[in-house]
């Protein structure tokens, strides 16, 4: 078992200035498990991820990403931040945003061969993009940025997956198809991905476990055992209610 | 007509007004790409105070002005974090900087001419030494533009992975700035401080909105560059009226109904 863990934090203590984002943060991440992390804005789920990509370290504790100190430029974590979108004007096709994530950091004009083509095509066809590839950017609605942004993060056939707010500015039906892609790309891959959100709801059937992130504290588990009244009540040190309704949960009483 | 091949003054002019295009078509990519074109603007008038200064001092105005605009280009590329917002910061270092040009010329107490074509250009008056210090200083542009080209273009759409991955983002960007104020001080020459758009932007706006991708964008920007100052040297040269308004009418003339007729794309 010892093996399978790919993300491991132990006692990690982050300090800003004089802000504490993150006290004495511990938990393991195992092999193809899908995380959901949530919390309130400034929790410190984007610092998190700038520690698994190695642009952050911390000021106490251990951060190990597959058994090793994380460092810039890692082909192995495949990452999306937050979305934002791209531009009408720019000069890009889908197929040079994915092609990014595969050789953007090289130095040169690279004239692409038919190799790269072939891997670009391939990764967009696992994202189901390939039908606008040659399409200009700008153009495509969100759900499809979003498509290939998962694209240009899996051409380098990563182990872990660190996606921030993939769901944010998609409609429910959109979103729902954004995780049923990721399910089956992390069964298919065995990537782990963690994937922050703001809505637990719809990542109810697909995540195995919650990370839960709130004043600098954290708590992880089953989505049944994290996102309960008592869990989070302790969490937030105040009175927190999660209500269950019809496959539904509502938090009541505090900024998720 | 092709006569006027023979002068040499006509040949230094298609030979640097060619160098000054490819560099202004391919800067001008990057520059709309990553949202630069008024601080490009800005730097041509920063150079107009170095170029005044060069003059004072009594050393050729190319050397004042890329001492000015690589400065100032460096500078703003270290302190403006979010660049779109610092237009305002880089408008006042530039209307500063055009005053003190203003008074550099007035205590050059020399030809107002000078003046007149640092703002609109020396094309057909340019030395051999001086093409010979554009062909220097161009292909070091193209040669280094070309070498940075993916991670540069990369980390202009999307900074954050472009980080992650491993590119020096920031450096580029500031580096990115400093071939800037090379392209400007050198576009200056042919088009003068007050027309830079139309070699810096005027063409790589065009060919990003018939193009999409980006290598066939940066070729057809260098592509109409060199046409627009091909066809503006030959027309001035032929007839009586100067090179900086055939170049801006061409640019444009090809621009407005590319704009139009892509507008609700």
């Amino acid at each position: 078992m010892e093996t399978n863990i790919v993300i491991s934090l132990d006692g990690v203590t982050v300090e800003l200035g004089d802000r504490t984002i993150f006290d004495a943060v511990s938990f393991d991440v195992q092999k193809g498990e899908f995380v959901a992390i949530l919390g309130p804005n400034g929790a410190g789920k984007t610092t998190l991820f700038k520690l698994l990509l190695g642009l952050l370290k911390p000021t106490k504790g251990k951060v190990r990403v597959l058994g090793a100190v994380p460092h810039r430029g890692d082909g192995n974590i495949g990452y999306a931040p937050q979305h934002r979108v791209l531009e009408t004007d720019l000069a890009l096709r889908a197929r040079d945003v994915v092609g990014f994530g595969l050789d953007g950091n090289k130095w040169g004009i690279g004239f692409g061969s038919r190799k790269r083509d072939e891997l670009i095509n391939a990764v967009l066809k696992e994202v189901d993009a390939y039908q606008f590839a040659d399409a200009a950017v700008g153009h495509l609605s969100g759900g499809e940025q979003q498509r290939l942004l998962i694209a240009q993060a899996l051409i380098t056939d990563p182990k872990i997956l660190l996606l921030d707010e993939p769901l944010s500015n998609l409609d429910i039906n959109h979103a729902q198809e954004i995780i049923t892609l990721l399910t089956n790309i992390s069964k298919r891959r065995e990537v782990t991905i963690m994937l922050v959100s703001h809505d637990i709801n719809p990542l109810l059937p697909a995540a195995n476990r919650v990370l839960y992130m709130a004043h600098g504290h954290s708590a992880m588990g089953a989505p049944d055992e994290v996102v309960t009244s008592a869990t989070l009540s302790k969490l937030y040190d105040t009175k927190v209610e999660v209500i269950r309704s019809g496959g539904h949960v509502f938090v009541v009483g505090a900024e998720i | 007509m092709f006569s006027i091949f023979q002068y040499s003054f006509i040949q230094n002019a298609f030979l640097a007004g060619s160098v000054v295009a490819v560099v202004g078509g391919f800067v001008g990519y990057f520059l709309i790409t990553r949202g630069l074109t008024f601080a490009g603007h800005a730097l041509s008038h920063i150079g107009f105070a170095g170029a005044a200064a060069a003059l004072l001092i009594g050393i050729d105005p190319i050397f004042g002005m890329l001492a000015f605009t690589i400065i100032a280009g460096a500078g703003i590329g270290v302190f403006g974090k979010e660049l779109r917002e610092e237009d305002i910061n880089i408008g006042i270092v530039m209307t500063l900087m055009l005053g003190l040009g203003a008074l550099f010329i007035a205590l050059y107490n020399g030809y107002a001419e000078q003046a007149y074509s640092i703002l609109f250009g020396t094309i057909l008056g340019i030395s051999r030494t001086d093409v010979l210090i554009t062909l220097i200083f161009g292909i070091a542009t193209i040669v280094a533009l070309t070498a940075i080209f993916r991670p540069l273009l990369f980390s202009s759409v999307d900074p954050e992975v472009a980080e992650a991955r491993g590119v020096p983002v920031r450096a580029l960007g500031i580096f990115f700035l400093i071939l800037v104020a090379v392209a400007v001080s050198m576009s200056v020459e042919v088009v003068g401080v007050l027309l830079i758009f139309t070699l810096l932007v005027g063409p790589a706006a065009a060919a990003m909105r018939i193009v999409h991708n980006p290598l066939g964008a940066v070729a057809t920007s260098i592509g109409l560059a060199l046409a627009y100052t091909w066809l503006g040297i030959f027309l001035a040269a032929t007839g009586s009226w100067p090179v900086t308004f055939y170049i801006a009418t061409i640019s444009f003339v090809v621009y407005l109904p590319v704009r139009l007729l892509t507008a609700r794309r």
